[in-house]
């Protein structure tokens, strides 16, 4: 899927940890220190106690696929209708995404299947994480 | 608020609705203001509070001739209406004005004088869920709906057949855009626009507007029209992102917003004759139903199903066709409480008999904020 140069994400100072990470092939996630609550998107203080004595943690990569629509009406740079999909991260937090690697059809995209990151670089700058079936999961 | 302690005396729509290509938004507000003006024989001298969205209040006061003490700007979206009227009731009871305007206007269609909202590749939304393709609402509001399918069994015909009750209501306006009757099969094999939605379950784009004119139930006298009383109102917010709303099949602020105004009002759900929930995708009206409290989680399907929403239905819902078949300009909820306020004087298209309780309730943004009125034709 070509990307939009328009809708590239411009990251902050708050979120530059993720986009840096995603450059090198990791997925990071934060926990606060206090009450180890695990979230996303990025900010600087735990959406749950408020403390701003948090980290950053790796995800595993690894979650099932929770909810998408595949649409149909596509822009001028898509050929083909394409997944925007919901992930749920075995850590907790869910994501929005693109599930690659697998035919884009109800019938190939089915809810809670095991799915894992994979870095699209789009940009130089820029990696989006997408996610694929688990090979040797279901298929 | 003190249920009953507030009523609508003025209400109309733009004079069109539909496609509008010689007026721009501010007038399309403008026109609503004044058929609304006219509607309850007060003029902008007269009015002094204002609230609207789209527009900032500081270009309608100056442009309709209103010195407002009160304005409200609140702008979140599609329920922005709803939650104007109840900050209006809260100033008005506190004395801060008398006789509030409230105004929407939106040039949805042939887009005259609207401001680009455009994405904003730094918030969150433009980091985190616009890059992956995102096209708007059809491809992102529609998202949480295979997951509420899967844990509840509703079936495509059951979320097809929304859009098919609808149309039956819009068959009885002649103001409605899309009047011809359809079934569950035209609906599943009209053009699919992001799986599982197709054109048919999503809303229309069009030019129009509305505006309400609401002061203290005490002052109903100075008015000529028949006078809405609100009895209840709730609001609330969750986020603007939604792949981050805490459950994809119910809506937090569905919740806090319907339970808020139900509270308010001293109303249960059995009192209520005549239901709107802004419906800018087929999915909403089973949140809606759902999350208000009218059917269990998981029922609502067959709810609709079973004809209980439809015409001669036990409760009847969105009867002016809804944003699926009436009109959709972009913010809805104007038109839901129009109806709302239409059914509550008598004088709906669809008119439900002897109807003297209506809940309106509005979406803002996709789940991401919701405004709740209970309103009737009698004081509390
Ligand atoms: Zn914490």
């Amino acid at each position: 899927m070509t990307v939009n140069p328009k809708t590239l994400p411009r990251p902050t100072p708050e979120t530059l940890h993720f986009w840096e990470g995603t450059k090198a092939g990791k997925l990071l996630l934060q926990q606060c220190s206090v009450c180890s609550h695990i979230y996303f998107p990025p900010r600087p203080f735990c959406p749950e106690c408020a403390s701003r004595d948090v980290g950053i943690v790796e995800a595993s990569g690894r979650g099932v696929l929770y909810s998408y629509v595949i649409n149909h009406r596509l822009p001028k740079w898509i050929d083909a209708p394409y997944s925007i999909a919901v992930v749920q991260l075995d850590e907790g937090p869910r994501m929005m995404t693109n599930i690659v690697d697998v035919e884009q059809t109800p019938e190939a995209l089915v809810l809670d299947m095991p799915v894992e990151v994979v870095f699209d670089a789009v940009t130089e700058d820029i990696t989006l994480p997408k996610f694929r079936p688990v090979s040797g999961g279901e298929s | 608020m003190k249920p009953g302690s507030v009523a609508i005396v003025g209400a109309a729509e733009t004079t069109q609705l539909g496609k509008i290509p010689d007026a721009s938004q501010i007038q399309l507000h403008a026109d609503a203001a004044l058929n609304a003006m006219a509607d309850c024989g007060i003029g902008p001298k007269d009015i002094d509070g204002l609230a609207c969205a789209a527009e900032w209040p500081t270009e309608l006061a100056h442009y309709l001739g209103i010195t407002p003490t009160w304005v409200d700007g609140t702008m979140v979206g599609g329920c922005s209406f709803m939650i104007h009227l109840r900050h209006a009731a809260a100033a008005i009871n506190e004395g801060l004005c008398k006789t509030v305007l409230i105004t929407h206007g939106e040039s949805g269609r042939s887009w005259i004088g609207s401001k680009a909202l455009g994405n904003n590749p730094a918030s969150l939304a433009g980091q985190f869920e616009i890059p992956f393709g995102c096209l708007g609402p059809p491809t992102m509001f529609t998202i949480p709906v295979l997951r509420y399918m899967k844990a509840y069994g509703l079936t495509h015909e059951q979320l097809a057949n929304v859009a098919v009750v609808q149309r039956e209501w819009a068959g009885m306006n002649p103001r409605a855009s899309q009047r011809e009757p359809i079934t569950v099969e035209d609906v599943l094999s009209s053009k699919m626009i992001a799986y599982p939605f197709h054109i048919l379950e999503c809303c229309l784009v069009t030019d129009g507007g509305g505006a309400l004119i609401v002061t203290s139930a005490d002052r109903i006298g100075d008015f000529p029209t028949k006078p809405v009383y609100v009895l209840g109102t709730g609001e609330s917010v969750e986020t603007p992102m939604i792949s981050q709303m805490q459950d994809f099949t119910s809506s937090r602020a569905f919740r806090v917003a319907g339970a808020k105004a139900f509270e308010e009002s001293g109303v249960s759900r059995d009192d209520v004759d005549h239901l709107m929930i802004y419906d800018a995708f087929a999915h909403l009206p089973i949140y809606g139903l759902e999350d208000l409290g009218f059917v269990e989680p998981g029922e609502a399907g067959d709810f609709i199903w079973e004809r209980n929403t439809a015409p001669g239905g036990r409760l009847p819902v969105n009867t002016n066709g809804g944003g699926l078949s009436y009109m959709h300009s972009g913010m809805y909820g104007m038109y839901a409480l129009q109806e709302s306020v239409r059914q509550m004087r008598g004088t709906a298209p669809a008119q439900v008999l002897d109807a003297k309780v209506s809940v309106c309730h509005g979406v803002g943004g996709m789940f991401g904020a919701s405004g709740t009125i209970v309103m009737s034709n009698e004081a509390a």
